[in-house]
C-alpha cells in the first residue's frame, strides 16, 4: 500500500494538524510515513503545503513525484488548485469552498469552484460552515480529515484515535466535538459522493 | 506511540541523535532550516534532566567557538546554523581543523537550496573540504540521528570536527526515528598537549602537518563507512553517484523494478576515490546526483573536463541550480514524465507579508515620510529579519539586504561616499548578532548617518526566538558611544507616527551619529506569550 497527499492551505490555517491526524493513524496502524513541511519565510499569510506519504514499505522521496499524489486535501479552495501537476489523474481533490482572502487580487470564487469541480474525482466542502454548525468553529480542518476519510485506506477508527491523542490535553469535551466534526465531513462525502457520480 | 518509534524533524533527529549521544552543550544561532534543532534541545526534558546547555548565542561565530570551549574540555558538543551562519562563523570554523577537537566536536549546517528563506544557496560541503575535515550527509532522518552517534566517535577518534550537512528537505521533514540506548556525558578532561589550541605559526605550522597527515585516515574512514555504499547492478551503461538526500530522488525512481545500474551512495566525506574509481571503470558514463552545488561533479571533471562521460548538474541533465526532486531524476534517467494536471490560469501567488499590526510597518511609514519623500528612492540600507518585507510594496522602503549587520556598514560607505542622508534599518537581534561592530566604524569617524533598530523584543523571522538585544539596546549604544542626545526611543504605532516621522528629521539634521529605536513587540510572539500566560493561570 503506498498513499501520497499533499495538504495545502495558508499559513495559520493550521494544516500540520491535519497531518498529524492522519500520520497517527498511519503509524498506528503499523505502516510508514514520511512527511515534508513548510516552515520559515511562507508561513505567514503565505501559502504552505505539505507532502505527507504512507506506506507498507520503506518510503523513499520526502516529496511526492509530480502526477502522482492520491489525493490534494486542501482547507482553501484557490490553494487545492495550486498543486494540480502533483495529481495522478485517478487522485482525488478534497477541498474546503471557504475562501482565505489576505490578498487584493484573490480571483472570483465562483471560478476558483468551477475549476475545482472540473477535476474528475472531486469533493468541495464548505468545511467552515459544517464546523460552525456542530458548534467547533475551529474544526474545520477535522470536517477535511473526515471527508477525506472515505478515500483513503486508513480505518476510522485509527483516525478517531488520532484525534483523541492530538486534542487530549483540551480535554474530552474538545475530543468529543471533533469527533463529531469529523462524522459530519465524512457524512457529506458520502453524499456528495452519492449525487456527483 | 507503538514500537517506541519517534516521528521527528531531521532537525529534531539531529537533537535527539545528539543528546542519545551523550551531548553536553548544544550552540546556535537560528536560522531556517537548522533552527528546529536548538528548539528541540530547548523543550527536550532529557536534556534538561541532563543539565545539558542549550542556550541560542549571539551569532553563528561564538556558537562555534564555544562549542570549540566545551571541546577542549573534554565534552560532545554541538554548534548548529544555515549554510550563511557558516560564513559568519568561518574563522572560527575553518581554524578548528588545526586545533583539532578533545571532546568530540560537530558543526552542523542545514543548506537551503532553491533558497527557500535564504540570501543564496551556497553548498557547505565546499567548506568542509576547504577545512579539510570529514563530513556527514544524511539521506534520511534515521541517518541524521544515528551520524550524531557517528560523528562524535569520529571526531574523538581523530581529535577532528566534523561537519554533518543537511539540507531543508531532510531538516524540515519528519520520519519514524528508531532511538538507540542513551549513553552517558563525558566528565571533564583537558587536552593531553596544552599548545594545542595555540594556533601561533610555530605550533600552527605543526598543526596544519598534523591536519596533512590525517587525510588519508580521513578517506579510509569514508572507505569503511557505513554511510557509504556501492550497490553492484547489470547495466553498465550508467553508473549513479547519488549524495546524500538526492539518493531518494534516484531510488524513488526505481522502487518497484531496483535499480538496474551500479550505484555509490555517498553520505560520508572525504570522498572515497576507491569507490569511485570502481564505478567509473566498471560503468560507461556516470551521473552525479547532488543537492546543492556540483561539488562532487565538479571533482570528478577536474579543471581540463575533457572526460564527457560525466553527466550531472554542469552538463545540463540536471538544472544547474535549485533543489532536486524525483521528477527532475525521472528525468535525468531517461523515464517518460508522469502526467499531471496543469494550474488554471488566474491562480495567484501569496507573498509573505507584515502581519496586521506589526510595528515595521509604522517604521516603514515613518522612515517614507521621512526619507523616501523628502530626498527620493534610494538612501535606506537595510537587513535580513521580517522588516527585509519593506522592500515589497505598498512600503518599498528599502534598498539592500545583503548579510546580517551590513545595513550600518553600507549606510556608513555611503556616507563616506558623500550620500546625505544615508540610513540603516536594522532589527535588534541582527543587530547584536553583527551590527554593534558596524556602529562602532560609525562612532570612531562620527559618520554622518542615522541608525533605526527596530526593537521587537524578539528573533521574530525564524519564529520567535529570545534575542539577546532585550532590554540592552540603549546601554549598547551609550556603550559603543554614540552620543546619549542622538539616541531616540518611542513605541511605534499609527498614533505616533507624526512624532517618529519628527524625530528622524531631526537626527537628519544632526551631523553624525545618529541611533533611532523604536521598541514594540512583535504581535505574533506577544500573542503566543499571552495564550501562554493563560494557559498558565488556569
Ligand atoms: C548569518 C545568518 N544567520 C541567520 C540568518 C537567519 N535569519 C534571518 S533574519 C534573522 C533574525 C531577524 O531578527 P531581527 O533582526 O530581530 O528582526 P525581526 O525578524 O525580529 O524583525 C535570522 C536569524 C541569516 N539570514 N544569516
Ligand atoms: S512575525 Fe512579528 S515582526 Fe514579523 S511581521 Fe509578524 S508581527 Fe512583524
Amino acid at each position: 500500500m503506498r498513499l501520497d497527499i499533499i495538504l495545502a492551505g495558508v499559513g495559520g490555517q493550521g494544516i500540520l494538524s491535519i497531518a498529524t491526524v492522519l500520520g497517527y493513524a498511519a503509524l498506528e496502524s503499523g505502516l510508514q510515513l514520511k512527511q515534508a513541511e513548510v516552515h520559515g519565510m511562507s508561513q505567514r499569510g503565505g501559502e504552505v503545503q505539505s507532502h505527507l506519504r504512507i506506506a507498507d514499505r520503506p518510503i523513499y522521496s520526502d516529496l511526492i513525484p509530480a502526477g502522482s499524489a492520491d489525493m490534494i486535501l486542501s482547507v482553501e479552495p484557490m490553494e487545492s488548485l495550486r498543486y494540480l501537476p502533483f495529481l495522478s489523474p485517478e487522485g482525488w481533490l478534497v477541498t474546503n469552498t471557504t475562501p482565505f482572502r489576505n490578498i487584493d487580487n484573490y480571483p472570483e470564487l465562483d471560478r476558483v469552484i468551477g475549476e475545482v469541480k472540473k477535476v474528475r474525482h472531486h469533493v468541495a466542502i464548505d468545511a467552515d460552515a459544517i464546523a460552525r454548525e456542530h458548534n467547533n468553529a475551529r474544526g474545520m480542518n477535522m470536517v477535511m480529515v473526515g471527508a477525506a476519510s472515505l478515500f483513503l485506506p486508513l480505518e476510522l477508527e485509527r483516525l478517531k484515535e488520532g484525534i483523541g491523542y492530538i486534542f487530549a490535553r483540551k480535554g474530552e469535551d474538545v475530543v468529543e466535538r471533533n469527533l463529531a466534526t469529523l462524522e459530519a465531513g465524512r457524512s457529506f462525502a458520502e453524499e456528495y459522493r452519492a449525487t456527483a457520480l | 506511540m507503538k514500537n517506541n518509534t519517534l516521528l521527528l524533524l531531521g532537525d529534531e533527529a539531529v537533537a535527539q541523535g545528539a543528546l542519545d549521544a551523550g551531548i553536553s552543550g548544544f550552540y546556535a544561532y537560528p536560522g531556517t532550516p537548522s533552527t528546529e534543532i536548538m528548539e528541540y534541545a530547548l523543550n527536550s526534558r532529557q536534556a534538561a534532566e541532563g543539565k545539558v546547555h542549550r542556550m541560542w548565542s549571539a551569532n553563528e561565530k561564538t556558537a562555534v567557538e564555544a562549542a570549540l570551549g566545551m571541546s577542549y574540555a573534554g565534552k560532545r558538543t554541538m554548534a548548529m546554523m544555515k549554510h550563511v551562519g557558516l560564513n559568519v562563523a568561518a574563522d572560527a570554523f575553518v581554524n578548528s581543523a588545526l586545533t583539532g577537537a578533545n571532546g568530540g566536536l560537530i558543526v552542523t549546517v542545514a543548506d537551503d537550496p532553491s533558497m527557500h528563506s535564504s540570501q543564496n544557496e551556497q553548498d557547505s560541503r565546499f567548506f568542509g573540504k576547504f577545512a579539510m575535515i570529514p563530513m556527514l550527509e544524511p539521506s534520511n532522518q534515521q541517518e541524521a540521528y544515528e551520524m550524531c552517534f557517528s560523528a562524535f566517535e569520529l571526531s574523538e577518534r581523530h581529535e577532528t570536527p566534523v561537519l554533518l550537512r543537511l539540507t531543508t528537505r531532510i531538516a524540515h521533514s519528519r520520519a519514524g526515528i528508531t532511538r538507540r540506548e542513551p549513553l552517558a556525558q563525558h566528565g571533564i578532561t583537558l587536552p593531553q598537549d596544552k599548545r594545542q589550541f595555540v594556533l601561533l605559526p610555530a605550533i600552527a605550522r605543526k598543526r596544519y602537518k598534523v591536519l596533512l597527515s590525517r587525510q588519508e585516515a580521513f578517506e579510509q574512514e569514508a572507505l569503511d563507512s557505513p554511510y557509504n555504499r556501492y550497490f553492484d547492478g547489470d547495466d553498465k551503461r550508467l553508473g549513479i553517484i547519488a549524495c546524500g538526500i538526492a539518493y531518494n530522488y534516484v531510488m524513488e525512481n526505481y522502487q518497484d523494478s531496483g535499480c538496474p545500474h551500479p550505484q555509490l551512495k555517498l553520505s560520508q566525506y572525504p570522498v572515497p576515490r576507491k569507490l569511485i574509481e570502481r564505478l567509473v571503470n566498471e560503468c560507461d558514463r556516470i551521473l552525479v546526483v547532488e543537492d546543492g552545488m556540483p561539488v562532487v561533479e565538479e571533482m570528478l571533471r577536474g579543471l581540463l573536463d575533457r572526460d564527457l562521460r560525466v553527466l550531472g548538474r554542469i552538463s545540463g541533465e540536471l538544472p544547474r541550480d535549485g533543489e532536486l526532486n524525483p521528477a527532475l531524476l525521472r528525468q535525468a534517467l531517461g523515464f517518460e514524465a508522469q502526467p499531471g494536471g496543469t494550474v488554471p490560469d488566474g491562480i495567484v501567488p501569496r507573498p509573505p507579508a507584515l502581519c496586521a499590526g506589526c510595528s515595521h510597518i509604522d517604521s516603514m511609514n515613518a522612515i517614507n515620510e521621512a526619507i523616501r519623500e523628502v530626498y527620493g528612492d534610494g538612501h535606506v540600507f537595510s537587513d535580513i529579519g521580517c522588516y527585509t518585507l519593506g522592500a515589497l510594496p505598498p512600503y518599498n522602503s528599502i534598498n539592500s539586504c545583503v548579510d546580517m549587520g551590513a545595513s550600518i556598514t553600507m549606510a556608513k560607505g555611503a556616507a563616506d561616499a558623500g550620500l546625505y542622508p544615508s540610513a540603516a534599518i536594522i532589527g535588534d537581534s541582527t543587530f547584536t548578532h553583527s551590527g554593534m561592530t558596524a556602529l562602532l566604524d560609525a562612532v570612531v569617524e562620527n559618520t554622518n548617518m542615522l541608525v533605526c533598530i527596530l526593537d521587537n523584543s524578539t528573533t521574530a523571522m525564524t519564529g520567535g526566538q529570545d534575542s539577546h538585544a532585550h532590554g540592552r539596546l540603549v546601554q549598547i549604544c551609550e556603550g559603543l558611544g554614540v552620543h546619549p542626545d542622538h539616541i531616540r526611543t518611542l513605541r511605534p504605532t499609527p498614533k505616533t507616527h507624526d512624532e517618529f516621522v519628527e524625530i528622524i528629521k531631526e537626527e537628519l539634521a544632526y551631523e553624525g551619529v545618529s541611533v533611532i529605536i523604536p521598541q514594540r513587540e512583535c504581535v505574533q510572539t506577544k500573542t503566543r506569550r499571552t495564550k501562554l500566560a493563560k494557559q498558565g493561570a488556569q
